[in-house]
């Protein structure tokens, strides 16, 4: 792998990471990370779906007429997302039902219609492949530690195995239940963003405005 | 691609410029065929799949009900998803009706359905629920040939709010085996005790007709004479909730009695 190729993988993952820098997909960030096990059923399909996205929009974009272009990205994204979501319903029935019209919403996550207009439009099909699939990565992190924590934290068990012992069961835990709720996955995902742009100090925004004593 | 009738053809659609309308009304075109190519494909593919999931989710639903009868464990060491089957009857005749689908049978729906409920005339909506649907589900729970239990969907006004249930008969169509309430928001320690294990465990061996087949279930409003033949057919009250009581007893008239599942009942002693 070249290094310019390793870089289109890599990057999305830590220095352009679609959810902490770009700041999409936080819809179904904070929808399917009560859990871990449908947060990972929900990093997968997402992954399939931009990969494929990108892939098949890359291979057809000198041919697609800039009057449809959008139309014809939203055409191929959500057939593919109805194909990932029956074939969820066929394999994984009861994470289907969890997941229920979260699959269904990937057609309007914003990262797949992003990378496909951004990118797969005006990159070769290797290039386009290997975006989605960094990209899917990159949401799967965030997806991943965000729904490690609100487990952990909410439920005190980790894929449904018990890590701490809730009180109710006799143990010590007492899980926090604002960890089962939207809002905090909010706060997760704001941590997350301030500890890494700790880290990488160039993802760090210029404020929009500056007051005037500030000068 | 769909098909391709020469190497020229292709050649020139390629070289067509994009901004030609030709050119995005064949881009469209093949672009959709191919996704509802892929689309219709998976769907037709996988639909045994889906629906296998669908009947075993729906087995599992019937089994939940059953299981969460009080007695039943008792009853039977276990009950698998094979011993329960389901039905839908018509109430005025207590006939099944072949062509509706137990799980796809919405009751709630349907009564409020002037289509496919009766308005249920004043003197005899005892159970206070105005409307009831034409068909109601049954659950029927068997070992081999004989009937262990006949479940029915029960409900009707409590104090204040609507109580919705399943009563639990033997294969007699006589003795109780279990009532119990899945929805109801009566007061919260008062009437609210209709859940309560301890009140529930007194249905269990009550009869619900007497000799000449008359409702008699129910939930006594005094102190029952030991010796009087009500003793087989009454509860003992909740403290302070006299009213949520009085509307069981008469929710289980009405579901007993003729506008109810009597005569589907009635079929069982023949």
């Amino acid at each position: 792998m070249s290094h310019a190729s390793a870089k289109t993988l890599t990057s999305p993952i830590f220095d352009n990471n679609p959810i902490t820098l770009q700041i999409l997909g936080i819809c179904s960030a904070l929808a399917v990370t009560t859990r871990l096990a449908t947060a990972l059923t929900m990093c997968i399909a997402l992954m399939v779906v931009l990969t494929l996205s990108n892939t098949s929009i890359s291979a057809i974009r000198r041919h697609v007429p800039r009057s449809v272009r959008l139309i014809v990205q939203i055409t191929i994204i959500a057939s593919l997302v109805i194909v990932v979501d029956q074939v969820l319903k066929a394999y994984a029935y009861a994470m289907s039902k969890e997941l229920s019209v979260f699959v269904g919403l990937i057609v309007t996550n914003c990262i797949v219609l992003g990378r496909a207009e951004t990118f797969a439009m005006n990159n070769d099909v290797p290039a386009s492949f290997l975006d989605g699939l960094g990209n899917g990565l990159g949401f799967s992190l965030i997806l991943i530690l965000v729904g490690t924590v609100r487990e952990l934290l909410g439920s005190g068990t980790l894929l449904g195995v018990e890590v701490f012992p809730p009180v109710s069961a006799g143990g010590w835990y007492e899980p926090i239940g604002l960890m089962l709720l939207p809002p905090s996955a909010f706060f997760i995902i704001g941590l997350l963003i301030w500890a890494l742009r700790s880290w990488k100090t160039e993802q760090v925004e210029e404020p929009d405005y500056r007051a005037e004593a500030a000068r | 691609m769909p098909d391709r009738p020469s190497e020229n053809w292709l050649q020139r659609l390629r070289d067509m410029p994009n901004d030609r309308p030709a050119k995005t009304f064949i881009v469209a075109f093949t672009v959709s065929l191919v996704c509802a190519l892929v689309v219709s494909t998976t769907a037709v593919l996988l639909k045994p799949l889906q629906l296998a999931n669908r009947e075993r989710e729906r087995q599992e639903h019937i089994l939940a009900i059953v299981e969460r009868l009080p007695g039943v464990k008792e009853l039977f060491a276990t009950v698998e998803a094979r011993d329960v089957e389901a039905h839908v009857v018509e109430l005025s005749t207590g006939n099944y009706v072949r062509v509706l689908d137990p799980a796809d049978y919405d009751q709630r729906a349907a009564a409020k359905d002037p289509q496919v409920s009766i308005e249920i005339p004043a003197k005899h909506d005892i159970a206070g629920i105005k409307r009831r649907a034409r068909y109601a589900p049954v659950y029927l729970v068997t070992r081999g040939d004989d009937i262990k239990l006949i479940i029915l969907p029960v409900h009707g006004s409590g104090y204040v709010s609507t109580l919705y249930g399943f009563l639990a008969l033997a294969g007699d169509a006589n003795t109780v085996v279990a009532l119990t309430f899945y929805e109801h928001a009566e007061t919260p320690g008062m009437g609210a005790q209709v859940d309560s294990e301890e009140w529930r465990s007194q249905w269990q061996g009550k009869k619900a007709y007497d000799e000449q087949r008359r409702v008699r279930l129910g939930v006594a409003l005094r102190p029952v004479n030991p010796a009087s033949p009500d003793v087989s057919h009454l509860v003992d009250g909740i403290t302070g909730a006299t009213r949520t009581g009085e509307g069981v007893s008469n929710l289980l008239r009405f579901w007993l009695g003729e506008y109810g599942f009597g005569p589907y009942l009635e079929k069982f002693q023949s």
